[in-house]
């Protein structure tokens, strides 16, 4: 026992004393983190100050267009040729111009003259609003309030609850989406540590130390002392990786997302006034969030998530996946000499593992599949599939029967690993077959 | 008294060869043994098992009258053919690791690290990794972790293969001195010389069987042959004629007036009676008995078993 724990320490300090381990461990979640902000940061609407000079030759929007903090909106009736020569030395950063026929539409019909590119965003924002000036105009000539259009107009949220066998109900988040990056980060880990310990074997087989070790330890010893030790530092790698991507997350969220969760605050308010008030309240006096309703669902299925459970399950997970294919790298990592000759015993090992990786892209659609569940059974893809699925609401027996299975498994994994490694560590320059390591498992 | 190490009718089968067949001999304390064969002779098949790295098919192994187990590990040390150490580990870190793992407490293993490098005039590589050292530091290394935790048995399989003649000779006189003060030392070798120089006793293995044990003094005076090797000046075709009767030339060389023949005598005829024969008319330079070599006596043994005669490069140095 004691001589497992100088293995699993030599083992946890020759990796963490390690620069690219180091390295590794900060930068991923900064890489992670930083893209999350940089998507979000593209998402938003770009801030650069537009001053627009519109020259409406329909007369339909003179006055109605509006501006916001970083859109000042000004009219003029000159001619187009003029406004075009002049906007700019003006210090107007674009010119709309509208054709008299805006109304019946066409290509043409308008022109946004720039010296410099408008965003993306910019161009939505008019765009959109001269579509419902338009509207609301069309139902006007047709003796339509656009109000009694926009009342009628009812959203519908499908909010989810799931009965359990007790008939009491929990609401879900069912976020199919964040159960498929948990299953794919799984997938991720498992490779990146299995193949830790794969490399840690055979470097001791090709410097030769391993016959020196061999001879004051038992090999099985060795094998698990290296397998635990790498378990142990993927752990230390993982919390330190969480708390730098949870410090991160606040962080930029606070920055990044702070309007919008004032806003989801105001939008869940208003949403309990209907509720108690029905539909009979004055609706004109409410805010409209129609364009963020998406971010607004997004949002709340993430504030559903029990993220407790989820990172229990993970490490859980994790620990048995791990100690499952990793007995198993070991076992190849004694039988070859070097990487190259591995292929031909990885690609069977990883097969399953994306089997699994598929499966979880299957929960997205449909999380309670047969392929599924029985994918969140079977040890070779239970750690990807399980946690794929796990936001979706799985009964704790289906957890507790998985999580017996593959640390059952494991056992097992690590028995016949053993077998192989036993004799796979002492045995040079010959070319290992899968008949060769089927035999070791009989050598005395 | 008790043999240190006793080996009892051991066999080993890989899948599709037997490494090992009934092997027995036993080791005596505080001596240094030999265990010589050709490449293949099953040598490093039987180190493994005395350092329980793998377990004999039938048979068993002693030590010091116990079946081997799993506390016996700490008592022996070994010094494999193939060695390597952690390239990346530094080599205080390396050999504190190596011989806490032999079961020396924290305390112990650096007293017993200190005293060796200073030995070994080496205190100023401790905090050096491996790969940065030459290779005959990195060597010296490996033999200090080879023998940090004192054991009562050390094992070496082909010490010297790889060290620098300096290197070869310090360990050898290491080597002798662990013996000096206790330890029973097996080498395994097929460097001839040295089994002549250092050992006391030997077994010889050969296609998975023992084929020769003992002594080396006995086998060398058992395997004499009656060669004699004498110099002389004066008359060849004289010397020639009084060898006639009671021995046969062997080989014969000249350099200058001086003549060298290697003559093996035959019959009961003694050494005294060429002498005789000869002295009153040649002038003797030099006389003396030719014993075979280990080297000779290997070769011969081996190639006896294989059935046929002449050298086998396999096992000259």
């Amino acid at each position: 026992m004691n001589k497992i724990i100088l293995i699993i320490g030599r083992e946890i300090k020759s990796k963490l004393y390690n620069r690219t381990f180091i390295i590794m461990t900060i930068l991923a979640p900064l890489l992670i983190t930083g893209f999350m902000a940089f998507l979000i940061r593209m998402s938003q609407s770009d801030k650069t100050e537009q001053r627009v000079l519109v020259l409406d030759e329909s007369g339909l929007f003179k006055g109605k267009l509006a501006g916001n903090d970083y859109v000042s909106i000004s009219y003029t009736s000159e001619s187009l040729d003029a406004a075009v020569e002049s906007f700019s030395d003006r210090q107007y950063t674009c010119l709309l111009w509208v054709s008299p026929t805006i109304v019946e539409g066409g290509a043409g019909a308008s022109k946004l003259f720039y010296r410099k590119s408008p965003g993306f965003g910019f161009q939505t924002y008019i765009r959109d609003q001269m579509e419902k000036l338009i509207y609301e105009y069309k139902l006007r000539a047709n003796n339509i309030d656009p109000d009694v259009i926009v009342n009628s107009k009812t959203s519908v949220k499908l909010i989810l609850e799931k009965v359990n066998e007790k008939g009491g109900t929990e609401e879900q988040s069912n976020f199919g989406f964040f159960g498929f990056i948990n299953g794919a980060l799984m997938f991720m880990f498992i490779i990146m540590y299995g193949m830790m310990v794969f490399r840690s074997v055979m470097e001791e087989k090709t410097n030769r130390i391993v016959e020196v070790i061999v001879s004051s330890v038992k090999p099985f010893q060795l094998m698990l002392g290296k397998i635990i030790g790498v378990a142990v530092l993927g752990i230390i790698q993982f919390l330190i990786m969480g708390v730098i991507t949870l410090v991160l997350t606040t962080l930029l969220s606070t920055l990044f997302l702070k309007d919008i969760k004032i806003q989801l605050k105001a939008f869940e308010a208003q949403q309990e006034l209907v509720k108690k008030h029905g539909t009979n309240i004055n609706l004109q006096n409410l805010e409209k969030f129609d364009d963020k309703l998406q971010v607004f669902e997004v949002l709340q299925k993430i504030e559903k998530i029990d993220f407790t459970e989820v990172f229990l399950c993970f490490i859980l997970y994790f620990v048995g996946g791990y100690l499952f294919y990793s007995s198993i790298m070991a076992a190849i990592g004694s039988a070859v000499d070097s990487e190259a000759d591995s292929q031909q015993f990885i690609t069977p090992v990883i097969l399953p593992m994306m089997v699994g990786y598929f499966i979880s892209t299957k929960t997205m659609i449909d999380p309670d599949a047969g392929i599924v569940f029985w994918g969140s059974m079977i040890p070779f893809t239970s750690p990807i599939v399980m946690m794929s699925r796990i936001t979706s609401g799985v009964p704790l027996w289906e957890i507790v029967l998985s999580l017996s299975f593959l640390f059952l498994s494991f056992v097992l994994t690590t028995w016949l690993a053993g077998k192989i490694y036993r004799t796979g560590i002492l045995m040079y320059g010959k070319k290992t077959s899968w008949r060769e390591l089927g035999r070791w498992l009989f050598y005395k | 008294m008790l043999p240190i190490l006793q080996i009892r009718q051991v066999s080993k089968r890989y899948s599709n060869h037997l490494a090992l067949n009934q092997v027995s001999f036993d080791v005596e304390e505080k001596s240094i043994f030999g265990l010589l064969g050709p490449n293949g002779a099953g040598k490093t098949s039987l180190i493994r098992i005395i350092n329980q790295i793998t377990g004999p098919d039938t048979g068993e192994v002693l030590f010091r009258g116990e079946k081997l187990n799993s506390s016996h590990v700490e008592r022996i040390g070994y010094l494999p053919e193939e060695r390597g150490l952690y390239k990346k580990m530094t080599v205080a870190d390396q050999v504190m690791y190596l011989a806490r793992l032999k079961g020396l407490s924290r305390k112990e293993a650096g007293k017993r690290m200190r005293y060796w490098f200073e030995k070994f005039d080496m205190q100023g590589w401790m905090k050096k990794k491996i790969e940065e050292l030459s290779k005959g530091m990195q060597q010296k290394v490996q033999f200090i972790v080879t023998v940090i935790h004192q054991p009562e048995l050390l094992i070496l399989d082909e010490p010297f293969s790889g060290f620098d003649p300096i290197n070869a000779q310090l360990i050898r006189n290491e080597i002798l001195e662990l013996r000096d003060q206790g330890a029973t030392v097996i080498f395994s070798t097929h460097n001839m010389g040295s089994v002549e120089e250092l050992c006391d006793q030997i077994a010889l293995l050969n296609k998975s069987e023992k084929i020769l044990e003992g002594s080396v003094k006995q086998i060398r005076k058992a395997y004499r042959s009656n060669i004699y090797r004498i110099a002389f000046r004066g008359n060849v075709m004289g010397f020639t004629h009084a060898l006639w009767a009671g021995a046969e030339l062997i080989e014969k060389h000249t350099e200058d007036d001086l003549n060298t023949f290697t003559v093996r005598m035959l019959n009961n005829t003694k050494p005294n009676h060429l002498l005789e024969a000869v002295l009153p008319s040649h002038e003797i330079v030099s006389f003396n008995e030719i014993i075979p070599s280990m080297n000779d006596i290997f070769i011969r043994k081996v190639s006896e078993e294989s059935g046929e005669f002449g050298t086998n490069n396999s096992f000259t140095e």
